[in-house]
């Protein structure tokens, strides 16, 4: 990499040891693609928490804090594995807390706003065309390239961190023009009335087009999608498809046509997504042995019309006797649905509304699942359905009404 | 039998081959308390890939892996090399972090070059995976 007379003086530790050790890092993984440059950041997103961490990875940030290691950029978390007024309900185990709570000071005192959300792009930082930032998240990756026009990769806890204490990142991927143009050609000919129906597209889309540098164009639907919409569409083409970025015509910054989001390149492929293509996957999820007795919103947190939403459809409704229906959100949408009275209404239901989590990541989640005896996980989240296969549920998305129906009638179909 | 790969980082390591059609996730497949593949379904459920040379079409989703991999690490339960056909920045810049050698791309694919059990010999600064010896 061709570096500036300030990094060469920050690789020789001018500016201490953690900036020395950061950018050390951050050269090794800009030299494997390829990268020519750093590029300044203006903002960095982590995740960071003992979940994910574990105890190697905390002894590791105990250790590069005491170097003061100190954030350039505004720095924000996302989501983690403790809603610490429901650690003890939940079965999870104190000492990891204990851990946790160590790990968020000392995130502290790197200068790093412990948010706790996923979705920092709809409720902490937009950032605008062009702008280059340093996220994770995949779901925070690929609604800043896609519907922002800013350019970010895929930046792991540690790259995320290294990014927030250098204030760059290297040049590659989605960061360079040529990463950005759409590959392929995806026409959306169904209703797409519901959140689920967009992950089940993000689904459809992603996995069979597994790569990080494949870009689907979206075209052809009937309306504007919604924030919302787009949102668990990212976040399942990500997920599915390990994608980083996508066009939709006539709703993101760098699709004013199809033509100029392939950037004059022929598409390699034209799909077609059809009512009958989401019918066929809805009925594919395997039931299992019937059992309905958990429903989770979450994977991403919840926005506030999602909450509002979600209040209207359990409005009178109970949670069926047994079972358990979680929600979850950050702290800033928690705050506005407790005001606006849709928290009220749904924990008057029965749900269990967890902040600043995201239900995969829980600490724990294993012992719980055997715990409960939970064998499905229903839920309206193409995200989640895909990621929490390693505990070992069987999962099963269904549209956010049938969702709320078998939460509260215990029934599934 | 050497297959040559894009771009690599890491020490030469040698060990034996665990070969899937399936693409990983540390997060998604792997229990990261056993090492073990367990999510339902995986075409290498219940394989471990402690210590194993591991061959990967893809990479699936998932930021949390930059951490898992050093955790995976840090308990003594980690691959010693990923050979992906294709891969994410997330799982570079986790086995970086991590310092287990990774590479992307292959020439040529590895089907019907390489088999489970195999042994061999993974060279970044050569850009080489070799095979050493057949698993018989």
């Amino acid at each position: 990499m061709r570096l500036t007379p300030e990094e060469e003086a920050m690789l020789a530790g001018a500016r201490g040891e953690a900036v020395r050790d950061a950018l050390r890092y951050q050269v090794a993984v800009g030299e494997f693609f390829g990268a020519e440059r750093f590029v300044p950041i203006t903002n960095a997103h982590m995740m960071g928490d003992i979940e994910v961490m574990g105890d190697g990875g905390l002894q590791w940030l105990k250790d590069y804090a005491a170097l003061g290691a100190r954030c350039a950029v505004g720095t924000t978390t996302n989501a983690r594995c403790f809603d610490f007024a429901y650690c003890e309900k939940l079965g999870q185990d104190a000492r990891e807390a204990v851990k946790e709570h160590e790990l968020i000071a000392c995130l502290r005192r790197m200068d790093v706003v412990t948010t706790d959300t996923c979705i920092n792009y709809q409720t902490v930082y937009q950032p605008h065309l062009g702008e280059h930032v340093a996220w994770g998240d995949t779901g925070t990756v690929i609604y800043a390239n896609s519907v922002f026009g800013a350019r970010s990769n895929f930046e792991s806890g540690p790259a995320a961190l290294a990014a927030a204490i250098t204030g760059r990142t290297p040049e590659y991927g989605f960061h360079l023009d040529a990463y950005r143009r759409g590959s392929f050609i995806v026409e959306l000919c169904a209703r797409l009335d519901d959140l689920a129906d967009w992950g089940l597209v993000g689904k459809l889309v992603g996995e069979p087009h597994q790569s990080y540098f494949s870009v689907p164009v979206f075209h052809g639907f009937h309306r504007t999608p919604t924030a919302d919409e787009l949102k668990h569409m990212g976040a399942a083409l990500a997920s599915y498809g390990s994608m980083g970025m996508f066009h939709f015509v006539g709703a993101t910054p760098e699709a004013p046509s199809v033509q100029a989001a392939l950037g004059g390149r022929p598409p390699e492929e034209r799909v077609v997504i059809t009512d009958a293509d989401l019918d066929r996957a809805y009925a594919a999820y395997g039931l299992g042995g019937g059992d309905a007795r958990l429903v989770v919103f979450s994977g991403p947190q919840q926005s506030l019309l999602e909450m509002k939403r979600l209040a209207q459809l359990f409005e009178g409704r109970r949670v069926k006797e047994g079972s358990s229906c979680f929600v979850t959100t950050n702290g800033a949408v928690l705050a506005q649905a407790r005001a606006l009275g849709y928290a009220g209404t749904l924990e008057a239901a029965g749900v269990t509304i967890l902040e600043g989590v995201c239900f995969y990541i829980l600490q724990n989640l294993t012992l719980m699942r055997i715990n409960n005896g939970w064998q499905n996980l229903v839920s309206n989240s193409a995200k989640i359905v895909n990621i929490i296969g390693a505990h070992r549920f069987n999962t099963i998305l269904r549209r956010t009404q049938d969702c709320v129906d078998i939460a509260c009638t215990g029934l599934l179909k | 039998m050497t297959i040559q790969v894009e771009r690599a980082f890491g020490e030469v390591v040698e060990g034996e081959a665990v070969v899937s059609e399936e693409g990983f996730s540390p997060r998604y497949d792997l229990d990261r308390w056993s090492g073990v593949i367990t999510k339902p379904g995986h075409k290498l459920e219940g394989v471990s890939l402690k210590d194993k040379i591991c061959f990967f079409p893809t990479a699936k989703g998932g930021i949390a892996a930059g951490w898992a991999f050093y955790d995976i690490k840090w308990k003594k339960i980690a691959p010693k090399a990923f050979i992906f056909g294709v891969t994410n920045p997330v799982m570079v810049q986790g086995a970086i972090f991590a310092g287990i050698a990774i590479t992307e791309g292959w020439t040529p694919h590895p089907r019907g070059e390489v088999a489970t059990g195999d042994w061999v010999r993974v060279d970044p600064a050569a850009r080489s995976v070799q095979v050493l010896r057949r698993n018989s």
